[in-house]
């Protein structure tokens, strides 16, 4: 078999995978929730929501970490996926022996923390009384919290990933950039395997009223599971979720040589950053044009081999609207014919690791010949003419997937998967 | 010489020392630190210089999005990309690619004590964080904080839009950037990059993030080399930038640019601080790098046992003369190992080394460095070097 793609470099495949949703932890329980059409959106019940607009998400709540702050809930995420990702890849669990990049959210000491520090200061009334309490306790946990190594370092002791494990933020696309560093990376040859994993626990109080504070969540709270409807015309705002997704990506040289199973190929990444504003895309939509583009001549493919499109779908007005811009302009009346359905509809918007999740769920939509349903789908958008996979799955033969992750910063990452080396 | 060769053809350097290039090469011939003891005391920090933001970021809708630590980062973007002679070329700016290595950025103090006041007459905390939050917070704070909103704001201002990425993990992301970028070209996946860091530490939430492991030395200012345990930890921060343009040399030479330096081999490892593998890790990566360096620009952050670990490896060479730039500009976290390439590539262009910045602690050496060592070991964790040579 041909290991290298058409350009010369090194095809990655895919060895292992592992997820963690709302829905719950690992691929099966995961994939027959969402074949299902179930969704993992849950009134909130990890703190009070008085004062809240938003009262929902798609929290993970079911881990003995769920409620022990963000960082220990998002290495707790990344630690399941990545375990179960790499007990399919048949590798050792303790010599992973290959780089690790990890898509997480920026940390910041978690607000019970903090009021603790500040109940054992001398309260003086201003940062002061927090700087000498926290010298004094000498906390090892609280430090490691606002360090933003912590978590990769943990991780790539439990694994033994090699070198300097890299954490990256490109907001909401960061579980596709992970993807594509790890795939980069096999591809200058500087390894024959790498960890990729998103995760994201980071889903705190705060951060709901940050999101809020942008007009960015819906306030359709009742019920909980009908309130992510990516690309109905009443979508209102994303829905705030955690999980993890965990991929082993690997040549395929080495995968054969150790006789691995192959799960897909991931054929190509494309990136392009938007300088528009902080928040909002480009009105003409021309750089997550570009992403797509890039993405498929990075794959060597065109838009004829695309056979599925995982949405970034948010079930934001914004989003829906430039994505299918984006994809109508990139191929044209035939993305008409194109199934595209979002997994946000079900599990929310998984943040840092959107991005990973969605390329598991594409790997496995590939493999099990069954497409996802975007629910919620009961008014179209006339505006917004795509074939949406409404409300039930479907049986498809599918041999390429394109995955979209678009954030805040102007940050779009596109992936294309296959299933075969082709 | 090869086509893919990484060369450095553009610097933006920021801190207390001054603004670019030229301030920092003649701050640094007649070395002194400028030091603010009073605002943050008992902790002594390296605060910015005056900038004139509006230099670089023209629009002062731009400057209102952002808070310092961005506006710091976004500014010496534009430093570096004027200094390669890219700025407002549009071709060269759209078809740039990106590695910042980010925090995160600064809270509102007085939200956040507003808080802990109230908390102290109240039990209902959640709530009271519930209240207090959505009616005090300004909405766009939120972008301000975001990790990769510097890269974001970079992109807006400057448009720089090939490719974003923003690695996070202190010391180690800003080595993971340099040494990803590099490779990235030098396989041929970016012809030209923008590479940086950016680290404001006059907020007290960034002195805090050090003191609860009592990283900070306390008092009076000393070298980095010259720090005392009755002191605390020994890290003494301050407010600094570095971005670097690199190019292949083939896309460097193709629009007539001069480069200053080339960057080398970078090597990078993640050792634990607890037992002998730092010293193996840190002697294997010297090892590797060769005896070639006559210079080193330590980013040596102050912390007693790695940094005395650091100052013995470094010495055991009789060739090598070390400057630890942390004595004059402080510890830049994420931004320290893209300052010392920075001051490297400025040494080896200049065909001259620095003065010692510590004279009792530090040899003098009046060769022309043709290889230089720049260092950034972490003070908590991850480490990496790298050598920068003559273009």
């Amino acid at each position: 078999m041909k290991t290298t793609d058409k350009f010369g470099r090194p095809l990655v495949a895919v060895t292992g995978m592992g997820v963690v949703t709302s829905l719950g932890q690992g691929k099966k329980d995961n994939w027959e929730a969402l074949t299902s059409g179930r969704s993992g959106i849950h009134a909130i019940t990890r703190f009070p929501v008085d004062h809240l607009a938003t009262k929902i998400s798609g929290m993970v709540d079911f881990l003995e970490e769920s409620d022990k702050g963000a960082s220990r809930l998002t290495y707790a995420l990344a630690d399941l996926a990545a375990s179960e990702a790499l007990a399919e890849s048949g590798l050792p669990a303790t010599n992973f022996a290959g780089p690790l990049f990890l898509a997480a959210p920026p940390v910041e000491i978690d607000w019970h923390h903090r009021l603790s520090l500040y109940a054992r200061s001398d309260k003086g009334g201003d940062w002061r009384s927090l700087i000498e309490a926290a010298r004094k306790l000498r906390d090892s946990e609280l430090f490691d919290e606002t360090q933003f190594a912590t978590i990769a370092d943990r991780l790539a002791d439990k694994y033994g990933t090699r070198g300097l494990p890299i954490t990256l933020s490109t907001a909401c696309a960061s579980g596709a950039t992970a993807i594509q560093l790890g795939t980069e990376a096999i591809r200058r040859g500087e390894c024959d395997r790498a960890l990729a994993i998103g995760a994201d626990g980071s889903a705190t109080a705060e951060a709901l009223i940050r999101f809020s504070l942008l007009s960015a969540l819906t306030t359709q709270n009742d019920p909980p599971e009908k309130a992510s409807k990516p690309f109905s015309k009443d979508r209102s705002g994303f829905v705030l979720a955690e999980g993890s997704g965990a991929l082993v990506l690997e040549s395929l040289e080495s995968a054969l040589a150790r006789g691995a199973d192959v799960l897909g190929i991931m054929r190509g990444c494309g990136e392009k950053a938007d300088d528009f504003h902080r928040t909002r895309s480009k009105p003409d939509g021309s750089p997550a044009i570009a992403a797509v583009r890039a993405a498929l001549d990075d794959a060597g493919m065109s838009t004829d081999e695309i056979e599925y499109i995982n949405a970034h779908g948010t079930s934001t007005q914004e989003n829906e609207k430039m994505e299918h811009l984006s994809l109508s302009t990139v191929f044209g009346e035939r993305i008409s014919a194109i199934p595209i359905s979002s997994n946000k509809s079900m599990i929310g918007h998984t943040l840092s690791a959107a991005g990973a999740i969605e390329a598991v769920f594409s790997f496995m939509t590939m493999r099990e010949g069954v497409i996802p349903p975007t629910i919620n789908y009961e008014v179209p958008d006339p505006a917004i003419e795509l074939d949406v996979v409404p409300n039930i799955k479907r049986a498809a033969d599918v041999a390429a997937v394109l995955s979209n992750s678009f954030g805040f910063g102007g940050q779009n990452a596109c992936l294309v998967m296959a299933r075969e080396a082709g | 010489m090869n086509p893919n060769d990484v060369v450095i053809t553009g610097i933006g350097i920021v801190s207390s020392l001054g603004l670019g290039v030229e301030e920092h090469w003649n701050a640094l011939a007649d070395p002194k630190p400028v030091l603010d003891g009073e605002r943050f005391a008992p902790y002594v920090v390296h605060p910015l210089p005056e900038i004139d933001w509006s230099t670089q970021i023209p629009k002062r809708g731009d400057q209102r999005q952002m808070e310092t630590w961005q506006r710091l980062g976004t500014y010496t973007a534009g430093l570096a990309l004027a200094d390669a002679g890219m700025k407002e070329d549009e071709a060269l700016c759209a078809s740039m690619d990106m590695v910042v290595a980010a925090g995160g950025g600064e809270r509102d103090i007085d939200v956040d004590q507003g808080i802990l006041d109230a908390s102290l007459t109240r039990n209902d905390h959640d709530v009271l964080l519930n209240e207090k939050l959505t009616t005090e917070l300004r909405p766009t704070l939120f972008l301000a904080q975001l990790s990769n909103l510097l890269a974001g704001n970079i992109s807006i201002v400057h448009k720089v839009t090939g490719s974003s990425r923003t690695f996070m993990g202190e010391e180690g992301a800003g080595v993971s950037a340099v040494e990803t970028a590099a490779a990235r070209i030098r396989s041929g996946q970016s012809s030209h990059l923008l590479v940086g860091a950016a680290f404001q530490t006059e907020h007290p939430d960034m002195l805090l993030a050090y003191e609860l492991a009592g990283f900070l030395q306390r008092g009076d200012w000393s070298s980095v080399w010259a720090r005392h345990e009755q002191d605390g930890g020994g890290v003494i921060t301050g407010s600094g930038a570095a971005f670097l343009v690199l190019e292949s040399r083939e896309h460097a030479q193709k629009r007539g640019r001069e480069a200053y330096a080339a960057i080398g081999p970078v090597v990078s490892g993640r050792a634990s601080r607890e037992d002998a593998a730092l010293e193996t890790g840190l002697r294997t990566m010297v090892e590797t790098l060769g005896d070639a360096p006559t210079l080193a620009l330590s980013g040596a952050s102050g912390a007693h046992s790695v940094t005395a670990l650091e100052r013995r490896l470094l010495e055991e060479r009789d060739n090598l003369a070390v400057r630890g730039f942390s004595s004059l500009t402080g510890h830049l976290k994420e931004a320290q190992f893209p300052f010392a390439v920075a001051l490297a590539a400025m040494a080896i262009h200049k065909q001259a080394a620095y003065p010692a910045f510590d004279p009792d602690r530090e040899k003098s050496t009046d060769a022309a460095p043709s290889t230089i060592l720049a260092t950034a070991i972490g003070y908590n964790c991850f480490e990496g070097m790298g050598l920068v040579v003559k273009a």
